[in-house]
């Protein structure tokens, strides 16, 4: 059910609502770091950090008290850091840089709440370079919360140091990956390392880290604000685990392109014709992408098939997956991944297979070419499905496009590989007879973009 | 000439700094300091950062062609990015991209001959839901309409 709350958008389109008197004004800003860092221990926080139930918000959907409590009981001979990752570049994701441009203090208080509960005295906000603005709004949010004797040395008069820095990226999706962005704070090129070890043991300079997305640590001060179990029940599935508000975005053949911010648990039906208005031109859906395009696509048609009593999906056992509340877990049984939470819709009479080569130019420009499997696996899947929208493609090659994904699959170094592998096999299980019309040259390139909504 | 920050960019550096426990990891600021001053990543600029930082030149060369927004050759004044990933291209990014091509009269990765602008696709920039969007050095320009495109692409040219 679509419930709309307003905690960490309460500031959006405010005059001047990214500054601190705002901030304060609107959201009782602070006022919750300065509760955490003088009233409690760093076991309490990671304790009730863990009753929030807040899934990781950048796509895999880890829990982040679990990953708080990853970390080194006691802080040795190495420091702790905290990274935060804005490197929001997964195609129909565009909810992070809303939150730092609008309430860019719900981030930096996140991070002091973050860093004391992790036991780092310093975090980085690694923002994708093309961010500019959001860039200034960080850094004008953290100039502005030191003034205060929010962060420095002894923020809120506790000894507990804690500074916070953005550092920029330059342009390069895999980045957003963890142990990548790791290599880019170093100084490095950014690919993707080895795990183990995890970076709760060895993350920014061989020091142990904890990598959170940006939407996670902003929430943060909501969630202790008015008690991490309070928070992780205005979700409509609290009772498996997946707790609190967070931003869902709609965005691709939508009337209307928005970022709002719901209780967890909408479905995509209610996003699609509440948030976005409906479909241009009054057109039916022809599939969805529930979260960013690495998470594999989903059609109306598709069923629920969840006769098991247990199964979280039982009540909607015989309904649309459209009509299945957007969780962690609930798209995992789907079949999908929830992602970003960003949908992006794409609407009956557009062409399938030139979405999919139009997703297989983004992968393989991306790979960062390291793992041969995913440096010449989305290669090839580009190659091929270029051909086939150009009419070039014989049957054989068709069929060799399933062996080409899933060679990806399982054999790389880091996620990006199934990120590319998953869409693709879903595409070409769920548009199969497309793909070989194609072949069979009844459809053409020309053809393919004649239904796209025209630009205006 | 071998390179040299500018005063004010090299007080920015010295900020910078401190925020690492090591000198490498100020590899990628320095970069963006001395592309915003050089407009490109030149061979001096690497031998500076190199040394600056007490880095091999091979450690830098390997990070400018890894990050797609370090250019390894000189480019325009202003720098032209059309979105053409898939929500943007749902929204007619590509007529937009095809409008610029005949405004500018370039293509894409192209510089115009007066060396004002160079255009080029960009992926995914984080502006689905404000489709079809292209940046303009620093900033964002969403919605777009055809005679908005128009006006910035004016603008830029006139400038």
């Amino acid at each position: 059910m679509l419930k709309r709350t307003d905690y960490l958008t309460r500031t959006y389109g405010k005059p001047e609502g990214w500054t601190l008197a705002t901030y304060e004004r609107d959201l009782d800003g602070y006022k919750v770091a300065r509760r955490v860092l003088t009233t409690m221990t760093r076991e309490q926080t990671v304790d009730e950090a863990k009753k929030a139930n807040i899934r990781g918000r950048g796509g895999a959907g880890f829990p982040m008290g679990v990953k708080w409590s990853f970390m080194p009981k006691t802080v040795g001979a190495k420091p702790h850091y905290l990274v935060v990752n804005a490197d929001e570049g997964e195609p129909g994701t565009h909810k992070d840089r809303t939150i730092m441009e609008l309430n860019p203090h719900a981030c930096v208080e996140g991070c002091i709440i973050a860093c004391y509960g992790i036991g780092a005295h310093v975090a980085y906000i690694y923002v994708r370079d093309e961010l500019h603005l959001s860039k200034a709004r960080l850094e004008g949010a953290i100039k502005e919360a030191k003034a205060k004797g929010y962060l420095g040395k002894t923020p809120f008069g506790k000894d507990y140091p804690i500074e916070v820095y953005v550092h920029s990226g330059a342009g390069a999706y895999i980045c957003g990956e963890e142990t990548s962005m790791l290599n880019s704070i170093e100084g490095r090129r950014g690919e993707p390392r080895m795990k183990p070890p995890f970076p709760a043991n060895a993350g920014a300079f061989g020091c142990p880290t904890t990598v959170n997305n940006l939407e996670t640590i902003a929430v943060v001060p909501t969630a202790f604000g008015m008690g991490c179990e309070e928070f992780s029940k205005l979700s409509a599935l609290h009772a498996i685990g997946d707790g609190g508000i967070r931003l869902y975005g709609v965005n691709g053949n939508v009337k209307k392109g928005a970022v709002v911010e719901l209780a967890v648990g909408p479905t995509l039906n209610e996003l699609i014709y509440e948030i976005g208005g409906g479909v241009q031109g009054d057109r039916g859906v022809l599939c969805a992408i529930p979260g960013g395009s690495s998470t594999p696509i989903l059609r109306p048609e598709e069923r629920v098939s969840a006769p098991d009593p247990k199964s979280p999906l039982h009540p909607y056992d015989g309904k649309s997956v459209f009509d299945v509340p957007l969780g962690v877990e609930t798209m995992r049984l789907c079949g999908t991944m929830l992602g970003t939470c960003c949908v992006t819709v794409i609407a009956e009479g557009t062409d399938p297979v030139w979405c999919f080569q139009n997703l297989m130019q983004f992968y393989r420009h991306e790979s960062c070419g390291q793992c041969t499997p995913c440096r010449e696996g989305s290669a090839w899947l580009l190659r091929v499905t270029t051909k086939l929208l150009d009419g070039k493609a014989t049957q054989e090659e068709l069929d060799g496009l399933h062996d080409i994904a899933n060679g990806i699959m399982g054999n790389t170094i880091c996620a990006f590989g199934e990120g590319t592998a998953m869409p693709a096999l879903a595409f070409i299980q769920k548009f199969r007879p497309e793909l070989e019309q194609y072949v069979r040259g009844e459809r053409t390139r020309a053809q393919a973009t004649l239904n796209v909504e025209p630009w205006r | 000439m071998p390179f040299a920050l500018s005063p004010d960019r090299e007080r920015k550096l010295q900020e910078i700094l401190p925020r690492y426990p090591t000198r490498m990891a100020v590899t990628l600021p320095l970069l963006h300091l001395c592309q915003e001053q050089e407009g490109y990543i030149s061979d001096d600029v690497i031998e500076f950062v190199s040394q600056r930082l007490d880095v091999p030149t091979a450690h830098v060369k390997g990070v400018v062609t890894f990050y797609t927004l370090y250019n390894q050759h000189p480019v325009g004044k202003h720098q032209v990015w059309v979105c053409r990933t898939l929500p943007c291209a749902l929204r007619g990014a590509y007529s937009v991209i095809e409008h610029c091509e005949k405004r500018l009269g370039i293509r894409c990765g192209e510089t115009t001959p007066d060396g004002k602008i160079t255009l080029r696709t960009a992926e995914c920039l984080a502006s689905c839901g404000t489709a079809p969007m292209m940046q303009v050095d620093k900033d964002y320009y969403e919605n777009l309409t055809r005679e908005r495109v128009d006006e910035i692409l004016k603008e830029l040219t006139e400038s």
